[in-house]
């Protein structure tokens, strides 16, 4: 689908809110240590297959504070092109014909395919909405523990976690990550934890590693990115942290599909993680900062939203927010196709209302069409986009609801 | 699980690397590292400053995702370029896809393409990764020795005296042969295939329906006037074959890792499902780059001032100077007609290098550790790639700036460290 909507969307008339793309700008001292890394010649040229050394170093100090352990810069960590690099390295080195990866709907839709062409079976399992009510929250949606319990088995290799969670926003809680815990030690389980949102949580909220629970390191791949870390999804560097002994397969993945990773990229990265590191105990550091700012925006769009007759469910985390679109009861019978109603109303919404957001139904597996078809993800790191909006709110409203849930959007 | 390795199977006999081993021992002792290929010279001053303009620039779009299969800009250049490279109309959307390095493209290529079963035709000498990524798609890899014929009498051997033989290559392909690779020009050997070696090879393409993958990244530097023919032009060719290209040998950036594949699209769309599940996006700032770059060679195509004429002939004099400083020395260098890589003959050296008991370590090999704690590391590929032929005595040497001479840029010129290895008591260097 994705390829499908950001075609569309390309379509500079149309708002989009769809893609997981800031539109704010990276930090000036981001942009600044690129301008200064360029001039530097021998950085133009190849760079340690497996990470630049002054990146691993700066990845390995920031996260050896954040988990609590010595992490080795040199056996520990693999450098990838973004986060989905790290996922495909990390599915392709531990995942084969005969596994199976239990995913968690809704799913970063490549999970799914990800794992299909490592060969393995996909076997979900939703989230499910304990709240149907007007005040819903990212926290409302869990997972069932017998449910989930059900779905390990023998051929387990691994599950794929997803905290804070793309595209609900949820933030696992402790409790919630020693359930998944429990049962990955009982059953000799991986774990594949996409964590690339990990600073993008909310008041009141923490983000917890499920790598530092006991018995987890040793088991457990975690995922970060440089784009959602410092708002640079265009400089696609990923990472992934684990022990040696999982590491090493992503390493040799690695060597035999792309071998090395851009170096002035990462040089100016390993930069920028230093002055943040230096600054770890100030609310200035970037890591807090831009999580206060986009706290502001979520807020802001979760009224919007409501204005027009939408139920936002607030996220604790990420900057993605999914919204229940039935209560609009729009007419569709003009969208074409067998599609699920959110994927109508979403083509609709482009076509008419020139917005873009993504149809919910595309992060989840065949069986859970039903259950998520009436929500549709809309992204928040957006500057310009909700102004836009803000402007189209002054306009007096008309009688007919359809009409002013058309005024805001303009 | 216990008893299962926890890696996948797709891993066995691919986790062995030879840059990663050699990367390491040079840094361990500090050598001039004259075995992996990059340049030690830097990027010209018109990229440079394309890259520092671009930043400064208020585009912070520049830092977000761009589109998937290659950057508007760059996408559309290429097409421009290598169609009127191919003599044919290119669509930038469905017929160029840019890619993380020639590297990615070769692996997408292999990916999409070959499967449990299938063979693929790899010419040795080889780039090194070719085996290995054949392999982790399921394939087999089947071996074709280029062979050397002898040089007239006093002279040096060429690289265009190393050829293929047809009835050799022709009992090659078989009706499992899904794909041949063919590089060229040639790394290590610098070889620069004829146009008749190339009908060659596509004549038994078409008639066996193989697919051509043609890693052409060194295809601007050709030396003595040779041209570089692309396989993709020639008869039945464009249909089956993906041409790669690299930004990192072109405009020598080789840490941007821009590579970029062009086709037809009935065989790009494959390369497309490959690549949006695998990375999806390149980083953009590069791109955007060398898409200048590309724009500025494209209006200069042809011209003294453009790069594509002015680094081969800069690269020519170092190769012939490096050529001269081997002979100097003892080896036999193999004269290359194109990229900047150069084999040379060691066979004199057997008695200066310690013999090593019971050892199974190559010769090739043991004398690049010996020339790597010694001061100068050059690759010892050559025993590894040269599979199946008995040929341990040569050794892959790189062509760099700092062999000799004044360099563009103004550098101080490094002491040919190539002379350092003058028998003992006849050093030339003050090394």
């Amino acid at each position: 689908f994705r390829v499908e909507f950001t075609k569309v969307a390309a379509d500079p008339s149309i708002v989009n809110l769809g893609q997981g793309l800031p539109d704010i700008s990276p930090p000036s001292y981001v942009k600044e240590e690129l301008a200064n890394v360029a001039a530097v010649d021998r950085l133009n040229q190849y760079t340690r297959g497996f990470g630049h050394p002054s990146l691993v170093k700066a990845l390995s100090q920031v996260y050896e504070r954040v988990c609590g352990r010595k992490i080795d810069p040199l056996t520990d960590i693999l450098v990838t092109v973004g986060g989905y690099g790290s996922l495909f390295s990390t599915i392709q080195a531990l995942i084969e014909e005969g596994d199976e990866v239990i995913i968690i709907e809704p799913f970063y839709d490549c999970y799914e395919p990800m794992v299909k062409m490592a060969g393995a079976k996909p076997v979900f399992i939703p989230l499910r909405n304990k709240n149907d009510g007007n005040c819903a929250s990212s926290a409302d949606w869990v997972l069932d523990p017998g449910e989930l319990a059900k779905k390990f088995n023998s051929k387990t290799k691994a599950i794929i976690l997803n905290t804070p969670h793309n595209p609900i926003g949820k933030v696992f809680t402790r409790e919630e990550l020693q359930v998944i815990a429990d049962l990955c030690i009982k059953h000799d389980t991986l774990c594949i934890s996409d964590e690339v949102y990990e600073w993008l949580v909310y008041k009141g909220k923490k983000h917890i590693k499920i790598a530092t629970l006991p018995g987890m390191w040793e088991r457990t791949i975690t995922i970060g990115s440089a784009g959602k870390t410092y708002s640079v999804t265009g400089w696609k560097l990923g990472w992934s942290i684990g022990p040696q002994n999982l590491i090493k397969h992503l390493q040799v993945v690695h060597q035999n599909t792309l071998y090395t990773c851009p170096t002035p990229l990462q040089e100016a990265l390993a930069r920028a993680f230093w002055i943040d590191y230096k600054r770890m105990d100030d609310p200035d550091c970037y890591f807090y900062s831009l999580s206060r700012e986009l706290e502001s925006k979520r807020d802001r769009m979760a009224q919007l939203l409501r204005e027009v007759g939408l139920k936002p469910v607030i996220p604790d985390g990420g900057y993605f927010m999914i919204a229940d679109v039935s209560t609009l009861n729009v007419d569709l019978s003009d969208v074409d196709g067998n599609q699920p109603y959110d994927y109508k109303f979403v083509k609709w919404m482009i076509k008419s209302k020139k917005l873009s957001a993504i149809p919910l139904s595309a992060f989840c597996g065949p069986e859970t069409k039903g259950q998520f078809e009436k929500y549709i993800r809309f992204c928040f790191i957006k500057v310009n986009v909700l102004e836009t909006i803000n402007m189209g709110s002054m306009v007096k409203k008309g009688s007919c609801q359809k009409t002013t849930w058309w005024l805001v959007f303009f | 699980k216990m008893s299962r390795p926890v890696q996948a199977r797709r891993l066995e006999g691919v986790d062995k690397n030879i840059w990663v081993e050699f990367v390491k021992l040079a840094a361990t002792y500090s050598t001039v590292n004259l075995g992996q290929g990059f340049p030690d010279f830097p990027p010209p001053d018109f990229l440079k400053e394309a890259f520092t303009r671009a930043l400064s620039g208020e585009k912070h779009m520049l830092h977000q995702y761009t589109r998937a299969f290659g950057h508007p800009p760059l996408v559309k250049i290429l097409a421009q370029l290598f169609g009127k490279l191919l003599g044919r109309e290119l669509d930038p959307m469905t017929n160029v896809m840019v890619t993380v390095g020639a590297y990615q493209a070769l692996f997408c290529c292999f990916q999409a393409f070959v499967d449990e079963g299938d063979e693929v035709i790899i010419i040795e000498p080889f780039f090194d990764c070719y085996e290995p990524m054949v392999k982790m798609a399921g394939g087999t890899p089947v071996f074709i020795p280029l062979r050397p014929k002898a040089p007239k009498d006093g002279k040096l051997m060429s690289s265009a005296d190393w050829q293929l033989d047809p009835a050799e290559l022709a009992s090659k392909f078989s009706e499992r042969t899904k794909a041949i690779v063919l590089n060229s020009p040639n790394n290590p050997l610098g070889k620069v295939f004829s146009r008749e070696e190339l009908e060659l090879i596509a004549d038994l393409c078409v008639k066996h329906d193989a697919l051509c993958i043609s890693d052409e990244v060194y295809e601007w530097l050709v030396y003595d006037g040779k041209e570089h023919v692309r396989i993709a032009s020639l008869r039945g060719m464009w249909d089956r074959t993906v041409s790669i290209g690299s930004a990192g040998k072109t405009f020598s950036v080789t840490g941007w890792k821009v590579g970029w594949t062009v086709g037809p699209n009935r065989l790009l769309q494959h390369l497309r499902t490959m690549h949006q599940n695998s990375v999806y996006h390149c980083a953009t700032a590069a791109q955007e780059v060398v898409a200048q770059g590309f724009q500025r060679e494209f209006e200069r195509y042809g011209k003294p001032d453009s790069y594509f004429v002015q680094l081969p002939k800069e690269m020519q004099q170092k190769r012939d100077q490096l050529v001269q400083s081997l002979v100097a020395v003892g080896m036999k260098p193999i004269i290359p007609e194109g990229t900047y890589f150069l084999v040379a003959d060691i066979s004199e050296f057997k008695s200066d290098v310690p013999d090593v008991p019971n050892s199974d370590e190559p010769y090739d090999s043991r004398f690049a550790k010996w020339m790597v704690k010694n001061k100068v590391n050059a690759s010892a590929l050559f025993h590894r790639i040269y599979h199946g032929v008995f040929v341990p005595s040569r050794l892959a040497v790189l062509i760099r700036a700092s062999s000799g001479g004044n360099t563009t840029s103004g550098q101080r010129p490094h002491p040919d460290p190539v002379l350092v290895w003058k028998k003992p008591g006849h050093c030339l260097s003050p090394w």
